[in-house]
């Protein structure tokens, strides 16, 4: 009786080995297919993307293989008793179980610091020389309409724009005296930032998905990071120099040219006219907003504006009380004085 | 019966005695307990000692990387036995010293204790992942250690910030505090580079100093933007 669910297990071992491999190729197979287009025009190492990607993609279906053969074990016998209805349900259950282990894996490594490293390390696989020549780049719109553009799937520069970003935003809030008053000014600055490369990148994906635009998330994320560039530059001069006409020719240039960019990558990237227009009018708008937005909440001269706006009606109510009760504590001094402006 | 058992046991006795005990192989070997250990064990051992003794042998060490740090001569020490207490220390008193701001007693979102301790903490901790995924073989806990050690100039900075603001704030004070927090914002990043930069593959150095360039600039502003409530 002890050996028979072993030998079960055993030659079922054996009857699903076959299985096994053959969706494991089918798996790799597609996965290998899905990299290559996406990293098809990639202009960074692709072939390293690629390796480290099929590395841990077969590291994961090793797993899972392991796994579905240990689980199945125990589903084996019942499944024999209850026949062809038995065997849908096992069916159902395996898929059941297939998905809780997908999910188990990914909480897992979710949590496995360094999986994650290795996993986002091709992404960061970057030169100095890269990082400048695309610095530079973002700035540059190329007029190819016709022919998708390269976009480099790189995560370094844009990550580390997002940073410099933070600390130019702290320096404007801390000149301007912005009040935040519930949170503080660093998590506002990263909250700012952070969301609005995450957000609009994801948004921009989202539409592009919809319009059917050939980019990936990685590409977008990459794309807008670097625009952002053109951000850093306008803001880190005029929350210095305080000129309005000198930002809004900033505004005009730099971010005019990094939207232009981005906008160019796109156009070459999408079909159709409306498709184009939807696209790349949301992206434009939300690209040079922000920028606005960024100059205009943080700054020293518009707090200033305010105030001299406030002033006029702020000034008699605030002089009134100051002087009453000098009025009215000693009014043989005020009639001195009306004497004295008399004379 | 009884006696062909016994005589068939001795048999085997005998036997065993022949297997066990040959002659032309003698026993050889040398027993003895190794007296030593037990001293070594003395000398390790770490429980009978005063705790006064302990926490002033953690201090020397935590003040050795500190003279490691102010003479930065590319020596592993500070990486080699690691430790966060020094760390915690710079960070502790540098956020204490930047309390109390003018800006702290009418909410005008100065830095708060907790603001500045994030900062240092998270910020470190983003260097570090981002040296691990430019490919750096630098331990995690190594890399923070390196990077809070490295405040020690800037919390000197922040020292004798406070010291110029007793006298007065003005064009002077401001200019003596200029100079006093770029030069150890210059320091600090100069010592964590010759720390950091070892680890990493020659070819991608400028990656990984610009974010710790970055993380010593923010907090240098920081303390140079403080000032005292009057």
């Amino acid at each position: 009786l002890r050996v028979e669910p072993k030998m079960s297990a055993g030659s079922r071992n054996t009857n699903t080995e076959p299985w096994g491999g053959f969706e494991d190729n089918i798996v790799q197979a597609g996965g290998a297919a899905v990299i290559d287009m996406e990293n098809m025009d990639d202009t960074s190492g692709s072939s390293f993307e690629d390796m480290g990607e099929i590395h841990q993609r077969m590291k994961e279906e090793e797993e899972v293989a392991a796994e579905a053969a240990a689980t199945e074990d125990d589903g084996a016998e019942d499944g024999e008793f209850l026949g062809m209805k038995g065997l849908k349900g096992q069916l159902g259950r395996q898929v059941a179980d297939e998905v809780w282990q997908a999910g188990k894996r990914q909480a897992s490594k979710a949590f496995n610091l360094y999986a994650n490293i290795d996993i986002l390390r091709p992404y960061f696989d970057v030169e100095p020389v890269q990082v400048r020549s695309r610095l530079i780049e973002s700035m540059i719109p190329v007029r190819m309409i016709n022919f998708p553009q390269k976009v480099a799937g790189e995560l370094y520069g844009p990550l580390m724009l997002v940073f410099t970003l933070v600390a130019i935003l702290l320096h404007g809030m801390k000149t301007s005296g912005t009040v935040i008053r519930e949170g503080t000014l660093m998590g506002t600055a990263i909250g700012t930032c952070f969301g609005y490369w995450l957000g609009v990148s994801s948004f921009i994906y989202f539409l592009a998905y919809l319009v059917n635009a050939q980019i990936t998330m990685l590409q977008m994320m990459s794309l807008l990071g670097y625009g952002l560039f053109g951000h850093c530059v306008v803001l880190l001069v005029t929350y210095n120099i305080h000129f309005h006409f000198l930002f809004y020719i900033l505004w005009l240039l730099l971010g005019g040219l990094s939207t232009l960019r981005m906008v160019a990558v796109l156009l070459s990237r999408t079909v159709g006219q409306t498709p184009r227009l939807l696209l790349c009018g949301t992206l434009a708008l939300l690209h040079m907003l922000f920028l606005l937005y960024l100059h205009f909440t943080y700054h020293k001269i518009v707090e200033g504006l305010l105030d001299t706006l406030e002033g006029p009606n702020m000034a008699p109510i605030q002089r009134v009380p100051r002087d009453v009760p000098e009025v009215i504590l000693n009014a043989t001094a005020r009639s001195l004085g009306a004497m004295l402006r008399s004379h | 019966m009884a006696a062909a058992a016994a005589e068939e046991a001795s048999r085997q006795l005998a036997g065993l005695s022949d297997v066990s005990i040959s002659e032309d192989i003698p026993v050889e070997g040398d027993i003895s307990v190794p007296v030593g250990s037990s001293k070594a064990d003395d000398e390790f051992s770490t429980l009978d000692e005063p705790v006064k003794e302990t926490i002033l042998r953690d201090l020397r060490a935590v003040g050795k990387k500190f003279i490691h740090v102010l003479y930065p001569k590319r020596s592993s020490a500070l990486l080699r036995d690691w430790d966060l207490w020094g760390p915690l220390l710079l960070c502790v008193t540098l956020a204490l010293l930047l309390q109390g701001g003018a800006a702290d007693s009418d909410d005008q979102g100065g830095p708060q204790f907790a603001e500045v301790f994030v900062i240092i903490w998270f910020g470190s901790i983003i260097i570090t992942l981002n040296s691990k995924l430019l490919g750096g073989n630098i331990s995690f806990f190594q890399s923070l250690c390196v990077l809070g050690y490295c405040i020690l100039p800037l919390t000197v900075a922040m020292v004798v910030c406070r010291i110029v603001l007793m006298g007065g704030s003005g064009t002077v004070s401001f200019a003596v505090r200029l100079v006093v927090v770029t030069a150890s914002f210059g320091w600090s990043t100069f010592a964590s580079t010759a720390f950091l930069a070892d680890s990493q593959p020659p070819n991608r150095k400028a990656l990984v100093v610009y974010p710790v360039f970055l993380f010593y600039f923010v907090i240098g502003w920081i303390i140079l933007t403080f000032s005292t409530s009057k």
